[in-house]
């Protein structure tokens, strides 16, 4: 049986890292930010002993280790694809981006995990310090862990520090050149803050749910909304600031895909476009459909109104990436971005008026909104990705010479296997999830400890022993 | 040069190995034995001992391979190849019973209930199964062609090493079998007691007849073993088994020390790993790559060493204290309160 799909073993591979990548990273882009959630809520519960924070605590903790346990299961595949799809980039690069994931395994997911049992079922046996403690290690877990593959991924963007082995290995000359080159700390300020943004506008648009089915009278309710919306409303901003330096960065070192993602085929010497929309055509090499503004291309680049730049009439074909993915992905993670900005400003401007809670339209874009961060995550990384081909690490190696000696059936039968299995799985998983975030948080929210799940007493209601069904049914 | 941080990586790799065979030895065997727990509250109760140390146990296998990509990279770029299917029937495997852990709990119907304890099944076997077919894939030799694989994409697929398969499932058994022992009580312990002894029996069988085989895979083992005077030298890992395996015994049917059938297996494993080192030694793929030939940089290798000899203490330290944490027996409908 051909399971090649009648495609090549190299585009095969690529398509498989990128699939179970994508997947992989929806998890962490939430469990980032709600393992802080989750810390900031115990916190606050610890020190002015209002209950409303410890139900909130509760009622999160349990998504929050749904979404953790399906991060770290998709995440040890993504440490094994290195090797099975991309062995000659791990003999390569191995000696430079090995020791960096190897740094991640002992500081971070080390930490998260032998402190997310204590997190989760420990309240009770280690007493309320301690288990503020264990919160706060698995929240900083899951961001030194963001900071090290953000250092590797970044560094396969801007090599530095390195010299070229007489076997063709990278060969690590300077550590603090290759951990802190060129593009991580734009990258990992943007993808943090993304993270952040990404859990609140979840976070927000439960709460916006529960608003709209008229729960003003759950103050657990109010309060993960109002969270949620200073959130946005401090972080959105931060993040568009964010992006546009991780831009101006990315056009000092990879121009190819900054030109991608505005759409210059041309080259202009006296104002650049900024283009909003149109139909890349690569064949052709120009725009089709264009619609610009003459000359305001330049100040968002930080050049004049007449500046010059040269497009992508000057790269040859062969060296420049997919424009059109590049180019949408781009346009949808801003547009996001954008909006997310917007809802933020609405909140400040309802909660002035005192109407945050009334306020039925903003709850229904903050409830559109609820997804809306995995969105731009997603098409964040792909406008990342994409734009470097057809390198692998830029301008060294080629992603065509890094993959693996294998036959396109195999790569394509295990692509197979993923895409069924992780849709079922992950799948079934966000139903789970959903189901969870259908019912409100409750005045006797019991909490992960005593639960009809794992490790909990029969608890004050035997009878929910016996269905654990009933409390996933909505409180109507 | 005394000290070798090559070597010193291998003996750390091999630590990181044995650390997450052993650990999650006991979790994936919790797996294993669910056929024989049909109650749900049994079942829920096995669970229960190992869902807050899982995650941790875990972990050790990404060390290991991480480890070895950043140590030992060509020798990773050419094992991972060289088992592909198996590698992705693993994570697949460990992917199934991961999540189960979550969902068991979650899942109303009682059709997704049994789906879910299937997977916790399923995944756990899987994984035993084929983290056994790759050390014997190891074992019996991987064709190299320059610093790349050089075999056939089924080449694994042998009878020893489905012998090394099912020998791995057995140990993994062996060591949930143990582990509850010591953590439940009741009627409940006395069924584990018994099914200890059994997979004690077969463990030792299949740990007798993959040391049998392995001499005559390759002249270079069986001269290991069996030349003289190395004889010498190597003899009390055998003897050492089998006078683990009588302790073994004498511990379950005396039934006085609850821990010890799982500290003696513990012992077990480890001999059979010093065993493995005696066969491979100093290769990383048996007689075609060497632990120098597939070594990082000197700079690489100490830039993580550093971290490795700070942070694996302080790992191990608050993993005891996790385990320390939710220490002592438990009942059935009992949890961590
Ligand atoms: C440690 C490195 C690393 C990290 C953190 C990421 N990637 Fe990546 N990505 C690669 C290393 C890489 C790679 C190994 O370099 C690939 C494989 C083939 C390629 O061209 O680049 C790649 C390809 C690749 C592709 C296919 C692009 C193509 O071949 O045209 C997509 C869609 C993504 N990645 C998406 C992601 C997402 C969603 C990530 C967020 C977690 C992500 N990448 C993180
Ligand atoms: C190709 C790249 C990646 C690889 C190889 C990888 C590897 C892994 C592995 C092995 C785990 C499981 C750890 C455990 O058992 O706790 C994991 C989980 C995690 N990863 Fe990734 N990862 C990648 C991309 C990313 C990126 C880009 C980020 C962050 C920006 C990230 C953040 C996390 C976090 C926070 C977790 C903890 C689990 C969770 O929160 O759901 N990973 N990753
Ligand atoms: C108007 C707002 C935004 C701008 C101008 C912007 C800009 C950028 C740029 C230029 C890149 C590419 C980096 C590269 O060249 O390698 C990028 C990547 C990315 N963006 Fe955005 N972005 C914006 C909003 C957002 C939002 C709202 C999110 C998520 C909530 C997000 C998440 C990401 C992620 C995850 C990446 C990939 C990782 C990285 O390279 O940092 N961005 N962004």
């Amino acid at each position: 049986m051909d399971l090649s799909f009648g495609l090549d073993a190299t585009l095969l591979a690529r398509i498989q890292f990128g699939f179970t990548v994508a997947f992989h990273f929806i998890f962490p882009a939430f469990s980032i930010g709600l393992a802080s959630y989750l810390a900031v809520l115990n916190g606050l519960y610890l020190w002015s002993r209002d209950e409303a924070y410890l139900r909130l605590f509760r009622y999160w903790i349990k998504i929050f280790a749904i979404s953790f346990a399906m991060g770290v299961v998709s995440g040890i595949v993504m440490s094994y694809q290195f090797g099975t799809n991309w062995s000659v980039f791990s003999d390569l690069a191995g000696p430079v981006v090995g020791p960096l994931m190897a740094y991640e395994v002992l500081t971070a997911f080390f930490l998260e995990a032998g402190f997310l049992g204590i997190m989760l079922f420990g309240r009770q046996k280690v007493g309320d310090k301690l288990h503020m403690f264990a919160c706060l290690m698995v929240a900083g877990g899951t961001a030194v862990s963001a900071t090290w593959i953000l250092s590797v991924n970044s560094w396969m963007h801007t090599p530095a520090g390195f010299v070229m082995g007489e076997n063709g290995q990278f060969l690590p000359d300077d550590w603090w050149a290759i951990v802190f080159n060129p593009s991580f700390p734009y990258r990992l300020w943007h993808t943090l803050t993304a993270a952040y943004l990404t859990t609140a506008f979840i976070v927000g648009g439960v709460g916006a749910w529960h608003l709209l089915k008229g729960r003003l009278e759950n103050r657990g309710v109010k309060i993960m909304f109002s969270m949620a919306m200073w959130m946005a409303a401090i972080v959105a901003p931060l993040q568009i600031v964010a992006g546009h330096e991780q831009g101006l960065n990315t056009y000092e070192y990879q121009p190819t895909k900054v030109l991608a993602m505005e759409g210059h085929f041309e080259s202009h010497d006296d104002g650049i476009p900024l283009i909003l929309f149109g139909i890349p055509n690569q064949a052709e090499q120009r725009m089709d459909y264009e619609i610009s503004i003459p000359r305001l291309g330049g100040p968002i680049l930080e050049k004049g109104l007449d500046a010059s730049m040269d497009g992508l009439d000057t790269v040859p074909i062969d060296q420049q990436p997919p424009v059109a993915i590049v180019f949408w992905s781009f346009r949808i993670m801003v547009a996001i971005g954008l909006a997310m900005m917007g809802v933020g400003l609405w909140s400040l401007w309802s909660r002035w008026r005192g109407n945050l809670y009334y306020d039925t339209w903003l709850h229904r874009a903050a409830l559109v909104m609820g997804p809306s961060g995995l969105v731009a995550v997603i098409a964040g990384w792909i406008t990342t990705e994409v734009g470097r081909q057809p390198y692998v690490v830029y301008g060294e190696l080629l992603t065509a010479d890094a993959v693996s000696p294998l036959g396109a059936s195999a790569v394509g039968a295990s692509l197979l296997a993923f895409i069924v299995i992780y849709f079922a799985i992950f799948g079934a998983g966000i139903v789970y999830l959903l189901k969870l975030m259908r019912k409100p948080p409750e005045t006797f929210e019991r909490g992960y400890e005593s639960e009809p799940g794992p490790t909990r007493t029969q608890g004050l209601t035997p009878a929910a022993v016996e269905t654990p069904d009933a409390d996933v049914q909505p409180a109507e | 040069m005394s000290f070798d941080l090559t070597v010193a990586w291998a003996v750390l790799l091999a630590f990181a190995v044995y650390i997450y065979v052993v650990l999650d030895g006991f979790d994936l065997g919790i797996g294993i034995l669910y056929p024989f727990f049909p109650e749900k509250e049994d079942r829920d109760l096995m669970m229960n001992t190992v869902a807050p140390v899982w995650d941790g146990n875990e972990t050790w296998l990404i060390l290991g391979g991480g480890g070895l990509f950043a140590a030992f990279p060509m020798a990773y770029a050419i094992i991972m190849p060289a088992v592909y299917p198996l590698i992705i029937a693993m994570l697949l495997g460990l992917i199934f019973r991961g999540v189960a852990f979550e969902f068991r709990w979650r899942a109303g119907k009682t059709f997704s209930k049994f789906f879910w304890d299937w997977a916790f099944i399923g995944g756990s076997v899987t994984a035993a199964l084929t983290q056994g077919m790759i050390l014997g894939t190891l074992l019996q030799g991987i064709e190299v062609d320059g610093r790349a694989y050089g075999g056939g994409w089924l080449d694994w697929l042998t009878p020893f090493t489905l012998l090394c398969g099912v020998a791995v499932v057995f140990g993994y058994a062996l060591l949930g079998a143990c582990w509850l022992n010591w953590r439940i009580e009741g009627p409940m312990q006395h069924k584990v007691r018994v099914l200890a002894r059994i997979l004690g029996f077969a463990t030792l069988g299949f740990i007798g007849a993959v040391s049998l085989a392995t001499p005559f895979l390759e002249p270079a083992y069986f001269d290991r073993w069996f030349a003289w005077p190395q004889i010498l030298e190597v003899s009390p890992i055998p003897i050492a088994v089998i006078g683990l395996t009588f302790w073994l015994a004498k511990e379950l049917f005396d039934e006085r020390n609850d821990w010890a059938p799982f500290v003696i297996t513990l012992g077990l494993f480890g001999l059979c790993f010093l065993g493995l080192g005696v066969c491979m030694w100093p290769y990383v793929i048996p007689t075609e790559v060497t632990l120098w030939d597939a070594a990082s940089p000197y700079k690489s290798q100490l830039f993580m060493f550093v971290g490795a000899v700070v942070l694996v203490p302080v790992i191990l330290a608050y993993t005891c204290y996790a385990y320390w944490v939710f220490r002592g027996k438990m009942k059935v409908g009992d949890g961590y309160h």
